[in-house]
């Protein structure tokens, strides 16, 4: 099934390809869509079959001489993201519907068609082998979807975009193959690699000693860091983003990001625990500052679509933050906002793109006050600010907030009764890494208020050339068309959802598997406290509040995450 | 020297294929000289038959012969329509027009065709090659057509700079090597690589090899450097694959290439990789020079590629960066063997197939492509906006060039997977990140070739006609294919390349009673 999800778009990118350009849409929208029922029924099988952690699980030897093959498999963090990928595929088809001039589709289409085969791939592959060419082959397509159909700084954003991505991959994968080699030499005794992904979790943080552990840590930061992307390694993703075309931005922002953070989900966390609990301190305070400064930057953007990109710099910040307060609600707060940013920027950048394709410019000083001119789509974009920002009710919200929980309350046990329990401190951050990410929810508030304020309220303004219909391209009303409401429809009624019942839906999707995280962090370092070897004595010397002193922790790591 | 004569069936076939095509290739009918390529192809394929069967070769490396016989085949098959139209083409066509008569002496053809058979035969002995003097000899008979066929290959005098450049480089190359293969005798005794080894090995083990045999091993690498374009001795490759046409700079890429590299690690195995204070590696002073030149030419090759606007002066920078590369699984060595991760031999046999076939892809994109000025396309300009007039050919240029800068899943991906995992695994991590870094170096240029010919509109200022000769447009898209198909049936080859790199070292103690028994070693 899941790997029917990775050759499906494949073989439709190859018919788009072959087909004529008129055609190109029709089959990309047929792919997607088809793409996205065989994924429902995916998710419904998911969550009612029982069975191990693990589904959807499949094999195929590829090179057996070299221990590679295409495994896949998926746990509820990897479906809901493919969920979500799935979803987003036939959204892009029909926001380019006719942004993308016929003479150029087919190029179009098709690259989407082989992107979305490739996220899929990232997020189901369980063989390290498998991730990373998926992951790394994800950069070519968005890269010629920016260099062609971008828009005048195209070139620079694309080139820009491969190369800082490309050069962070490379040296992740020195990390992950190095991971492989010393668990295939040192635990499995293969004399060689391992490159199946559950084995690797399962000994990596045991075989690594701390100052390996610290390297491996570093290596794979570059790779998904960048991607993220995290301060100071995100000054691609404006330009990519401004640059890029509307479908790009959606996957850009709604799916490629979260590869970076899925990566720290997936491997860093479990791969290597010792390190990261702790660096974990370090990196918060470079997601803080991420929140908070992007958050700055925005507030002076009078480029809509970059001060949307800054946003999304700044709203990661609060996902790597959770994912690293190494806790129950910071780590489904970090997943959860994987999915509601995915939803909620992706959104955004779908308005401002239908608001490009009618004004051909972003700048807020030359249009603002749309309310009058453009009700449906003022109404939709003040409802995605208000998903963005935070507001209660709505998806945006349960994410920041279990985030900031999650690094407020990490060095305190989660319950009450667990805290009677074990009485003494464990998590990496603390009160003060809440404290200070709570600020950028301000910022947050500040600049996509003002940027509501200008393009929404006010008097109108339009471009001085502007005058209605005048284009060569395709006819389009004021308003938004019905098409343009069927992509922006669901997204807004998984907002409301996500956001009224949060629990019932996403929380409960992924608690056990979060659990199951974070008592495997947690038991790795403990154990790695109390060992008694070499290195990992030196690692216990090093912490300022050893684990090993903390009693009886193991039991923190069933917490219920009930808000 | 019946074993010998066994080894060497592929070299004698495609000798005798030789003699044909020099023969052929004289005659006044148009229709018979047209056969030589015909002719030639024939002779690889039976060469590549003859080698893939041999076994057991003795030696160092006693699998080595039937895997890179079987390279060195393939990758000529596909060079040899991008040879064709190469020469004689002004010729042929003035004959036709009545303009002129056939003249033996003025016509190319036959010499062309017969020195690339000739220096395919040069790099198939150095395969096979068990002795100072043979790898010598076979290592300038792989060079020394090459310098006739950079001059020939086209009318203009950049042809005649740039072979007579090669020559006097090439020639200076092979006097540093030929004394440091003295050396090496000085120091042992003998020439046969592996009774120099069984030397060595005897020396090791009462105290240290003797300094003029290291001194001779490092000075015979240096001098290997000009084969395979690695600094100090690199200067060369712009202007020379500049200024031959793409058909040679792309055969100059790779027969050199892995003649060096073939010479590299037989000499290499001669003092063996069991030296090193903590893991096993090359002696000291041989493993920090070439420790130096890989890092040094995997940096100059990379930074020099990205200033240049010529397509082919990249790629022949590029070259030198693979070099760098390939260089690292060299310094690996064989490993503990069993898998391709751990072995740094196994992935430069495999690197090498894969960069032989996704360089002849490039240069067969540039030679298929013809300015209006009749040269071949040489800057950036002349490729940009190929995929609206020739689709094909700006996918193989795609694909190639993605190959070559190791974009998974295509098959230089797993090339150069190779080189990271055995260096991983023998704790070279400095070099894995400089390689990482050189890879990322490499994005820079390899894009923006990418994007000219995929992605770009072509310049109004430059046209292109037809392509001149359609069998390079065939080389070009069999080579792409290549790519695509040797992952789906890399297996065998990755398997063959473990086998390949195979290692024997001579037994310890056993040399020191004389020749006469590290004979029998060798040859067990």
């Amino acid at each position: 099934m899941l790997v029917l999800l990775i050759l499906l778009p494949l073989v439709f990118g190859a018919v788009v390809l072959l087909r004529p350009n008129a055609e190109a849409r029709r089959w990309a929208l047929l792919g997607t869509t088809l793409c996205l029922v065989i994924g429902a029924f995916l998710l419904g099988r998911f969550f009612t079959s029982e069975g191990g952690p693990m589904k959807g699980v499949g094999s195929f030897e590829w090179f057996p001489a070299l221990g590679l093959s295409l495994s896949v498999g998926v746990d509820s963090v990897a479906v809901l993201l493919i969920a979500l990928t799935l979803l987003l595929g036939p959204i892009c088809v029909g926001a380019s519907w006719t942004a993308i001039p016929e003479s150029r589709a087919r190029l179009f289409f098709g690259w989407l068609l082989v992107l979305q085969a490739a996220m899929v791939g990232v997020f189901a592959a369980r063989d390290l082998v498998m991730f990373y060419t998926c992951f790394e082959f994800t950069l070519l397509p968005m890269f010629v979807l920016i260099n062609e159909f971008g828009s005048t700084n195209r070139h620079k954003a694309a080139t820009k975009f491969f190369l800082y991505t490309f050069t962070g991959s490379i040296i992740a994968l020195a990390g992950l193959v190095y991971t492989a080699w010393a668990v295939g030499t040192r635990a499995v005794g293969v004399d060689g690699f391992t490159m199946d992904i559950a084995t690797l979790t399962e000994h990596a943080s045991r075989v690594l000693s701390l100052r390996e552990q610290g390297f491996v840590l570093a290596a794979m930061l570059c790779g998904f860091a960048v991607k993220v992307p995290l301060f100071p390694l995100h000054t691609w993703l404006p330009l990519a983003h401004t640059e890029a075309p509307t479908a790009g931005s959606v996957i850009l922002a709604g799916v490629l990001l979260k590869l970076g953070t899925y990566g720290i989900y997936r491997f860093v966390l479990p791969f290597v625990p010792v390190a990261v609990y702790e660096h974990a301190p370090a990196i918060a305070v470079l997601a803080i500052i991420g929140i908070i400064y992007a958050g700055l930057i925005c507030w002076v953007q009078t480029d809509v679509k970059k001060l949307v990109a800054y946003s999304s710099v700044s709203h990661l910040g609060f996902c790597v933050l959770g994912l690293f307060a190494l806790n129950s609600p910071g780590l489904t707060g970090g997943v959860l906002y994987m999915i509601n940013h995915g939803l909620s920027t992706g959104a955004l950048f779908l308005l401002i793109g239908f608001m490009y394709e009618r004004y051909h410019t972003r700048d807020m000083r030359q249009i603002g006050g749309l309310g009058a001119k453009m009700p449906v789509w003022s109404t939709f974009m003040v409802f995605f600010v208000m998903a963005s920002v935070g507001l209660p009710g709505l998806n945006g919200f349960i994410s920041e907030f279990l985030c900031t929980m999650g690094a407020f309350v990490s060095h305190t046990p989660w319950t009450a009764g667990e805290a009677a329990q074990v009485g003494a401190t464990w998590g990496p951050l603390g009160p003060w890494f809440g404290f200070a990410a709570g600020t950028g929810v301000i910022v947050a508030a500040i600049y996509l208020l003002t940027m509501t304020a200008k393009m929404v309220w006010g008097t109108l303004r339009e471009p001085p050339d502007h005058a209605d219909h005048d284009d060569d391209g395709p006819h389009l009303p004021v308003d938004l068309t019905a098409r343009e409401i069927m992509t922006l429809a669901p997204i807004a009624a998984l907002c409301v959802v996500f956001g009224l019942f949060p629990t019932q839906t996403l929380i409960d999707a992924v608690r056990t598997d979060i659990n199951d995280q974070v008592a495997f962090v947690h038991q790795r370092v403990e154990e790695a406290a109390t060992s008694a070897g070499e290195h990992l004595a030196a690692a216990e010397q090093t912490r300022t509040e050893a684990p090993g002193s903390a009693g009886n922790p193991a039991e923190t790591v069933e917490p219920g995450v009930t808000p | 020297m019946t074993e010998k004569l066994a080894l060497v069936w592929p070299e004698v076939w495609l000798f005798i294929t030789t003699c044909v095509v020099m023969v052929v290739g004289l005659s006044p009918d148009l229709r018979v000289r047209r056969l030589c390529g015909w002719i030639a192809g024939i002779g690889i394929l039976v060469a590549i038959g003859a080698a893939v069967p041999v076994e057991h070769a003795g030696g160092l490396f006693p699998a080595i012969t039937p895997y890179a016989k079987g390279m060195i085949g393939v990758v000529g098959l596909l060079l040899l329509p991008l040879l064709a139209g190469t020469v004689d083409r002004d010729l042929d066509a003035a004959i036709a027009a009545g303009k002129a008569r056939f003249d033996a002496l003025r016509a190319n053809r036959a010499e062309f065709y017969a020195f690339f058979l000739f220096s395919l035969t040069g790099l198939m002995l150095t395969a096979s090659a068990d002795d100072l003097i043979w790898l010598f000899l076979a290592l300038e008979l792989t060079s020394l057509p090459t310098y006739i066929m950079v001059t020939i290959s086209t009318r203009g005098t950049r042809s005649q700079e740039a072979g007579v450049k090669y020559f006097f480089l090439g020639a200076l190359g092979a006097a540093i090597f030929l004394y440091g293969f003295a050396l090496m005798y000085g120091a042992t005794g003998t020439t046969n690589l592996a009774e120099i080894a069984a030397a060595f090995k005897a020396q090791a083990a009462a105290g240290g090899i003797n300094p003029i045999g290291i001194a001779g091993v490092a000075v015979a690498l240096v001098g290997f450097c000009f084969k395979i374009a690695a600094v100090p001795m690199h200067m060369y490759a712009a202007d020379v694959y500049q200024g031959a046409a793409s058909g040679v700079s792309a055969m100059l890429a790779f027969v050199p290439k892995a003649a060096g590299f073939l010479a590299i690690i037989f000499i290499c195995g001669t003092v063996g990789w069991d030296h090193g204070p903590t893991y096993d590696a090359l002696p000291a002073p041989i493993y920090i020079l070439l420790w130096v030149i890989a890092v040094a030419t995997m940096f100059t090759g990379n930074v020099l590629a990205v200033r240049q606007t010529s397509v082919k002066r990249m790629l022949a920078y590029s070259s030198v960066a693979h070099s760098g590369y390939m260089l690292v699984g060299v310094i690996v060595g064989p490993g503990p063997g069993g898998s391709f991760w751990n072995n740094g031999i196994a992935a430069v046999l495999f690197y090498l197939l894969s960069y032989g076939i996704t360089n002849v892809g490039t240069f067969a994109v540039l030679a298929s492509i013809q300015t209006d000025s009749g040269d071949e396309a040489d800057e950036i300009a002349d490729i940009r906006g190929l995929h609206a007039t020739r689709p094909w050919l700006a996918g193989a240029m795609l694909l190639c060039v993605l190959s070559l800068l190791g974009l998974p899943p295509l098959v230089g991906f797993f090339a150069k997977v190779g080189l990271f995992t055995s260096a991983i695994a023998a704790g070279e991590i400095p070099l894995v990140i400089i390689l990482g870094v050189n890879s990322a170096i490499a994005a820079f240029y390899y894009l923006r070739i990418a994007r000219s010919a995929y992605l770009e509109p072509a310049d109004e200022s430059v046209s292109t006609g037809p392509t001149p000769v359609p069998q390079r447009a065939i080389a070009a898209v069999l080579s792409a294919s290549l790519v695509v198909l040797l992952l789906v049936v890399a297996q065998p080859i990755v398997e063959r390349s473990v086998t390949a790199s195979g290692y024997s070292p001579p037994e310890v103690g056993l040399a020191q009673d004389g020749p006469a028994q590290t004979l029998t070693v060798a040859d067990e």
